[in-house]
């Protein structure tokens, strides 16, 4: 079946180049950049990745991340646990805006 | 292209061919014996589908010729593996008899087959002709070691690291050697060796107080079981796929076929202990341990296959 989603694109991601080489030079310069090992490891890096993958929903980067948690020596258990980090802050994103609700509320009511 | 369904990676000797190498031999200066596929486990990785089942081990007349060839020849390492070697009676009297040949000696082990009481003795013989112990020990956490070792290894593992602290064993100034081999648990490439070291390194010692010499880290072999798991999980194709995008020429010059020799249990000769699990003999035909008379020359072709890719991916397995 047709979706937008296809994995075999995934590997076709440096085909954008095509379009703008010089801005995908700069893009991918500097993404290598950002995982290599610095403060944080590969690993934990990898590990931010993955959260941040389910927090935008993007089924590349969720694809790409949990392969690249498992080579970087990562476990599941971890990486589950990354990915409530990154639930926790979605829920607690739309939660703490229950707050704005009940200042105008509170503000419009006896 | 393989004959299946690979219409993502060449065969390993097109590969080769693609590339303008050639993979022979050169110096001989390993001896790795095989003592035989039994073991107390049955792990998903095993290229050899070693397990409690199996009945192939080296008989004492076997282990004769064995210290028989190697007296008469010059090797600066002999590797001990199996299976569980723990599990072969005469494991004892090789070491006693080849250490003394060598500079260095090593026995692979899965650690839980060291833990019985019955192999105190055993480590006093490692301990006396200082052999060094290269253990598995795949991963930190307990749940991903059992699903690929099996239920209470991962516990038994952790205690015999602790005993051979205690005997010496990966302790600095000691001169005993204790080493770990960290492999993937599942289809995907092995963790960069540095990293993964120092990261065993920190919380090793942080739970458990444990320490070790070093840590190779390996890809996973599509032989044996694993090659079944491949199989039928669907995974064969993009396993080989990673593996041969990940083909390394430089990791070629220090494969370790080109300098060892393997022996299986019943005493024929391989180019490694890969080979011998794929039954693709030395120079081409079987050879008996006690009819060979020389080490082979240095440029005679090694045995390759589809599986060779484990040991070019990357920075290699040596």
């Amino acid at each position: 079946m047709e979706t937008y989603y296809q994995p075999s694109d995934l590997p076709k991601f440096g085909e954008i180049a095509e379009g703008a080489p010089e801005l995908a030079k700069k893009f991918f310069d500097y993404y290598g950049a950002v995982f290599a090992e610095g403060e944080l490891t590969e690993r934990e890096k990898s590990l931010i990745a993955l959260a941040v993958a389910h927090a935008i929903q993007c089924p590349y980067c969720i694809d790409a991340y949990t392969n690249t948690c498992l080579e970087k020596g990562s476990n599941k258990a971890e990486m589950t646990e990354a990915v409530h980090v990154a639930t926790a802050i979605r829920g607690g994103a739309s939660l703490v805006h229950g707050v704005q609700m009940r200042n105008v509320a509170s503000k419009i009511s006896f | 292209m393989t004959e299946n369904n690979s219409d993502k990676f060449e065969t390993f000797h097109q590969t080769l061919v693609n590339n303008k190498l050639d993979l022979v031999r050169g110096e001989t200066s390993i001896l790795q014996i095989n003592v035989g596929y039994l073991c107390n486990l049955a792990c998903k990785h095993c290229h050899l589908e070693a397990g409690p089942a199996r009945k192939e081990i080296m008989s004492r007349q076997t282990a004769e010729q064995v210290v028989d060839f190697a007296s008469r020849h010059s090797f600066k390492i002999i590797d001990i593996t199996g299976g569980a070697p723990e599990m072969n009676p005469n494991l004892a009297f090789l070491i006693e008899k080849l250490a003394p040949l060598a500079p260095k000696m090593m026995l692979r082990s899965n650690l839980v087959a060291m833990h019985a009481d019955q192999q105190a003795h055993l480590v006093e013989i490692l301990k006396k002709n200082r052999v060094e112990i290269v253990a598995s020990f795949p991963a930190l956490n307990e749940a991903q070691m059992e699903m690929q070792r099996g239920s209470g290894v991962f516990q038994e593992s952790v205690e015999v690291l602790q005993m051979l602290n205690e005997q010496g064993f990966g302790i600095p100034g000691t001169g005993l050697e204790l080493s770990l081999v960290v492999n993937p648990g599942g289809a995907f490439m092995p963790t960069d060796q540095a990293q993964q070291e120092k990261r065993f390194r920190e919380v090793l010692q942080k739970k458990w107080n444990i320490e070790f010499s070093h840590l190779y880290s390996f890809a996973n072999v599509p032989l044996g079981r694993f090659k079944k798991w491949l199989d039928a999980s669907g995974n064969y194709v993009d396993y080989m796929t990673k593996l041969a995008q990940a083909f390394n020429p430089c990791a070629l010059e220090g494969v370790m076929c080109r300098n060892l020799i393997s022996v299986s249990w019943d005493g024929f000769l391989y180019d490694c202990d890969f080979n011998q699990a794929l039954s693709l003999p030395l120079a081409g035909n079987k050879q008996h341990i006690s009819r060979m008379d020389a080490l082979p020359e240095p440029g005679q072709p090694i045995a390759v296959s589809d599986h060779c890719f484990s040991c070019t991916a990357g920075s290699g397995f040596t």
